[in-house]
C-alpha cells in the first residue's frame, strides 16, 4: 500500500539525470512527493511543514544547485535533515545522585506500558542492577495481576499493594520498600489515561512528586498517526518527560509519530520495543529510524542479530549460500536451525526493504510451525533431491508427502518458495554488492 | 423524537465533538474571514483532512472532487468538503449482524491494546441489558492475565465465561464455548482473542482457526468479525483492516478511544478504501459508552453541531 520515498523518488530523480539541472518546478516536485510521503508515515503535518521549509532551504542553496548531481544532493539532505532532527541515539538512563533510581513510565491506554516495564526490568537486571517492578495501575482489571504474572516469568520482584489502595500511596511506600530492601530501581507501570482527562493527569503529577523520578518515559505505540504530538505535548506540558518508548515497532508501521514527538518535545526516543518476547527492547537508531520512515526497511537491524545470534564462521557461511545461486535445499535445511535463533521469521523479513509489508510474501511462509513443516519435507528428501530440486516431479513428490506426513501441494508450496527466496536473495545480495552507500544504492 | 432516542442521540453528539472540533470545526474555522477561495485555503484543507488521520489518498481524493465543484466562496469550499466526507460515510450502517434462528457468535479481533477486552464488556452489558443470556469466551489465553481481566469484567456485567489455562488452544476455547451455548440455546456468544500485530503470520494463522472452529461448530458462525480500533491509530489502521479482512474476514469496525484528542479520521480513509463499515464506537469508560455507529446519523450530527457553532 505504502510506496517507499525511495522508489518515488528514483522515478523523478530518473528524469532529472537526463536534465542534469534542477528547475524550480523539479524542486518542488521533489519536495511535494517528500511531503506525501511523510504524511503517509504519519508524520504530523505541521512537523512535515517545518521539515519541508529547512529541505527547501538547503535544495535551493548552493550545494544543490552547484552541484553536478542535484538528486543525490537532495536525497542527502533529506536523509541528513531526519537523521538530525531525530538526535543522538541514547539510551542511557539518569542515575538517582542518591536512594533508588525512579524510572515512571506513563502513556495512553494500550500504548503497552506493563509489558514495557517488564521488558525494561529485564533489560536492567540484565546490565547487574536490581530493579523492582511496581504495580500502580489500580483502574484496568487484572493489571497487577499481569506484571505480578511478567514477575514471576522473570523471576524479578513485583511491588503491589492491590487494587484498593491509591496509586500515589503505592509508588509513594514503594519508595520506602526498594530503600529497606536494597532495590536500586524502582518502575513504576502507572495506568494508562487520555491527555485531555486532566484529573488523572493530575496524578501523575502528584506522583512525580512523591518519587523524583530520575527518569519519565513516554511509551507510544507506533501506530499512532497525528495525534502523537497532541499526546506527547500535553505528556510533555503535565510532567516534562525525559524521554519516549516506542512500542510495536515489530509491525509495519512506518512510525512517523518518532519524528515528530522528537521534533514538538526535544525528548530523546531511548527504546523501541520489537515484540511480545520480554527480550524484545532495543536501543533507538535514529539513522535506522529515518530508513523506516522513508519506507526503506531495516538491513541494520537484521544484521546486527544476526551478529548477536549466529557465530560469525557461521553468519559468514549462511550469507555467502543465501547470496549465492549455488543455495541447495540442503544447505537450507541446515541452515533453518540458525535462522530460527534469530527470531521470528516474519519479524526478520519486515526488516527487509520491500517486504514490511507482509501481504506481498507467499501466504503461509513464516512461523515457526512452518519451519517445522519445510524440515520434515527436506529430511524426507534423497540427498540428490536436495541438490537438485528441479529432478523433484510428480512421483518423487507422492512418496515426499508421505514420509513428511504432509501433502503434495505442500511439497509444491515449498519448492516454489524456495525458488523464490533464491531470488530474493540473489537480489538483496546483488543491491548490496553493487552499492557501496546501501540503503541509498538507487542514486548511483 | 422520542425520549429514549434523544438520549441516545445527545449522547452520539457528545461522542464525536472531540472529533468535530477536529475536523469539521476546524474547517469552519479556517474559513471565517477569508474572502476568496485560493490555492492557499486548499493547502489548509488538505492539511486539516491530514491532520485528522484521514490519510493522503482519501485526503487527495476529497479535494480532487470538491474542486470539480468549482466552489467561488470559502463558505462554499467547506460545505462541500462536509458533503465529501458525509457520502464517503453515508453507505456506513452500524448494525451489528445477529442470527434470527441460532445463537449469535461475535468475534473481536485486533491488534494489541486497541481496547478488545473493554468493548467486549460494554457489548455484554448491552447484550444483558436487552435481556439476552451472554456468554464469553476467553480465547486471549496468551497475554498475562489476559482471562484474569476478562472475568472481572464477566462478573461486574454479571454474565457466564468459559475459560481454559493460560496458553491453552484458543480454538479449544472456542470449541467448547460453541458447545455451551448450543446446549444452553444462550443468546450471544462473544469470542474474546488475543492481541496481535497483523504482520505476525503464525498469529493470524491461529486466528483464522478460531474463526473455522465457529464456522465447523455453527452453522452461519461467526455472524459478526468486529475489528477493534483505536482512534489514535494513524494510517497503519488501513493495513490493519486489509489484513484481518483477508485473514478472518471482517465485518465491521469498532472504534474505540473516541473520547480523546485523536480525530478518528483513519475511519474516513478505511471506509472509503476497504468499504469497512464502521458499526460501534467507544467513547468513554462507563459500561454504556460503547453507541451504534450510523452513517446518516454521523453527518446529521455533524451538521447540526456545525449549524449551531457557525
Amino acid at each position: 500500500m505504502f510506496e517507499s520515498l525511495s522508489e518515488k523518488l528514483s522515478a523523478v530523480f530518473k528524469n532529472l539525470r537526463r536534465k542534469g539541472k534542477l528547475s524550480a518546478k523539479d524542486i518542488a516536485l521533489t519536495l511535494r512527493e517528500i511531503r506525501l510521503a511523510l504524511l503517509e508515515a504519519d508524520v504530523n503535518f505541521k512537523v512535515v511543514k517545518e521539515f519541508i521549509r529547512r529541505i527547501k532551504e538547503r535544495a535551493e542553496g548552493k550545494e544543490v544547485l552547484e552541484s553536478l548531481t542535484p538528486a543525490q544532493q537532495v536525497v542527502k539532505i533529506v536523509h541528513e535533515e531526519l537523521i538530525g532532527i531525530m538526535g543522538e541515539s541514547s539510551n542511557q538512563l539518569e542515575r538517582a545522585a542518591q536512594g533508588p533510581t525512579v524510572i515512571m513510565l506513563v502513556g495512553l491506554q494500550g500504548s503497552g506500558k506493563t509489558t514495557t516495564v517488564a521488558k525494561l526490568a529485564k533489560h536492567l537486571s540484565g546490565n547487574g542492577q536490581n530493579p523492582l517492578m511496581v504495580a500502580a495501575d489500580t483502574y484496568r482489571p487484572a493489571a497487577i495481576h499481569q506484571l505480578n504474572v511478567l514477575g514471576e516469568n522473570l523471576k524479578l520482584p513485583v511491588f503491589d499493594m492491590g487494587a484498593e489502595a491509591d496509586p500515589v500511596d503505592i509508588v509513594n511506600a514503594s519508595v520506602s520498600r526498594a530503600k529497606s530492601a536494597n532495590y536500586d530501581t524502582i518502575i513504576l507501570d502507572t495506568a494508562g489515561r487520555l491527555t485531555c482527562d486532566t484529573e488523572m493527569m493530575a496524578e501523575l503529577s502528584r506522583m512525580k512528586e512523591k518519587t523524583s523520578p530520575a527518569e519519565i518515559l513516554l511509551v507510544l505505540d507506533a501506530m499512532t498517526g497525528q495525534d502523537a504530538v497532541n499526546t506527547a505535548e500535553a505528556f510533555h506540558r503535565e510532567l516534562n518527560i525525559s524521554g519516549v518508548i516506542l512500542t510495536k515497532l515489530d509491525g509495519d508501521a512506518r512510525g512517523g509519530a518518532a519524528l515528530s514527538i522528537r521534533m514538538v518535545t526535544g525528548c530523546p526516543i531511548k527504546f523501541v520495543g520489537v515484540g511480545e518476547k520480554i527480550e524484545a527492547l532495543e536501543p533507538f537508531y535514529p539513522d535506522r529510524m529515518a530508513g523506516r520512515i522513508l519506507g526503506m526497511g531495516d538491513v541494520l537491524t537484521l544484521i546486527e542479530k544476526a551478529e548477536h545470534q549466529v557465530d560469525e564462521a557461521k553468519a559468514k557461511e549462511l550469507e555467502k549460500k543465501l547470496f549465492s545461486q549455488q543455495f541447495t535445499l540442503e544447505d537450507f535445511l541446515e541452515q533453518i536451525q540458525q535462522i530460527k535463533l534469530l527470531g521470528p521469521i516474519d519479524q526478520m523479513l519486515s526488516m527487509i526493504p520491500g517486504m514490511g509489508n507482509m501481504a506481498k510474501l507467499p501466504a503461509g511462509w513464516s512461523g515457526e510451525r512452518e519451519m517445522a513443516k519445510v524440515e520434515a519435507i527436506i529430511n524426507s528428501m534423497t540427498k540428490e533431491e536436495r541438490q537438485r530440486p528441479e529432478i523433484i516431479k510428480g512421483s518423487r513428490k507422492r512418496r515426499i508427502a508421505a514420509g513428511s506426513g504432509t501433502r503434495v501441494n505442500e511439497i509444491n508450496r515449498l519448492l516454489n518458495q524456495f525458488q523464490q527466496i533464491k531470488s530474493l536473495m540473489k537480489n538483496i545480495g546483488g543491491k548490496g554488492r553493487k552499492g557501496k552507500k546501501g540503503l541509498f544504492s538507487f542514486m548511483n | 423524537m422520542s425520549e429514549e432516542k434523544k438520549g441516545w442521540f445527545s449522547r452520539l453528539k457528545k461522542a464525536i465533538i472531540p472529533t468535530k472540533e477536529g475536523l469539521i470545526g476546524r474547517i469552519a474555522s479556517v474559513t471565517i474571514g477569508r474572502t476568496k477561495v485560493d490555492e492557499e485555503l486548499y493547502q489548509e484543507m488538505e492539511d486539516i483532512l491530514i491532520g485528522a488521520d484521514v490519510g493522503v489518498t482519501t485526503t487527495l481524493k476529497i479535494i480532487e472532487q470538491v474542486r470539480e465543484k468549482r466552489p467561488q466562496e470559502p463558505t462554499q469550499l467547506k460545505d462541500f468538503i462536509v458533503e465529501e466526507i458525509s457520502l464517503i460515510l453515508k453507505h456506513e450502517e452500524g448494525k451489528l449482524n445477529m442470527s434470527e434462528e441460532s445463537p449469535t457468535v461475535i468475534m473481536v479481533v485486533g491488534v494489541n491494546g486497541t481496547g478488545k477486552t473493554t468493548t467486549i464488556a460494554k457489548l455484554a452489558a448491552r447484550f444483558k441489558a436487552e435481556g439476552k443470556s451472554v456468554l464469553l469466551a476467553a480465547a486471549d489465553t496468551f497475554r498475562a492475565a489476559a482471562i484474569e481481566q476478562l472475568e472481572i469484567w464477566a462478573n461486574r456485567v454479571n454474565v457466564s465465561l468459559i475459560k481454559h489455562q493460560p496458553g491453552a488452544d484458543p480454538g479449544a476455547v472456542t470449541y467448547d464455548a460453541i458447545q455451551s451455548i448450543k446446549a444452553r440455546n444462550t443468546d450471544v456468544l462473544i469470542v474474546d482473542t488475543a492481541g496481535r500485530l497483523h504482520t505476525k503470520s503464525n498469529l493470524m494463522n491461529e486466528l483464522a482457526k478460531v474463526r473455522r472452529v465457529c464456522q465447523a461448530q455453527l452453522p452461519g458462525a461467526p455472524h459478526e468479525v468486529l475489528l477493534i480500533l483505536d482512534a489514535t491509530c494513524g494510517q497503519n489502521g488501513l493495513l490493519q483492516a486489509k489484513q484481518f479482512t483477508e485473514t478472518v474476514g471482517v465485518t465491521g469496525l469498532a472504534l474505540t478511544k473516541l473520547d480523546g484528542t485523536a480525530k478518528g479520521g483513519i475511519v474516513i480513509a478505511i471506509s472509503d478504501q476497504l468499504s469497512l463499515p464502521v458499526k460501534l464506537i467507544g467513547c468513554g469508560e462507563t459500561l454504556e459508552d460503547l453507541i451504534d455507529f450510523s452513517g446518516a446519523d454521523f453527518s446529521r450530527a455533524l451538521f447540526e453541531e456545525e449549524t449551531v457553532q457557525v
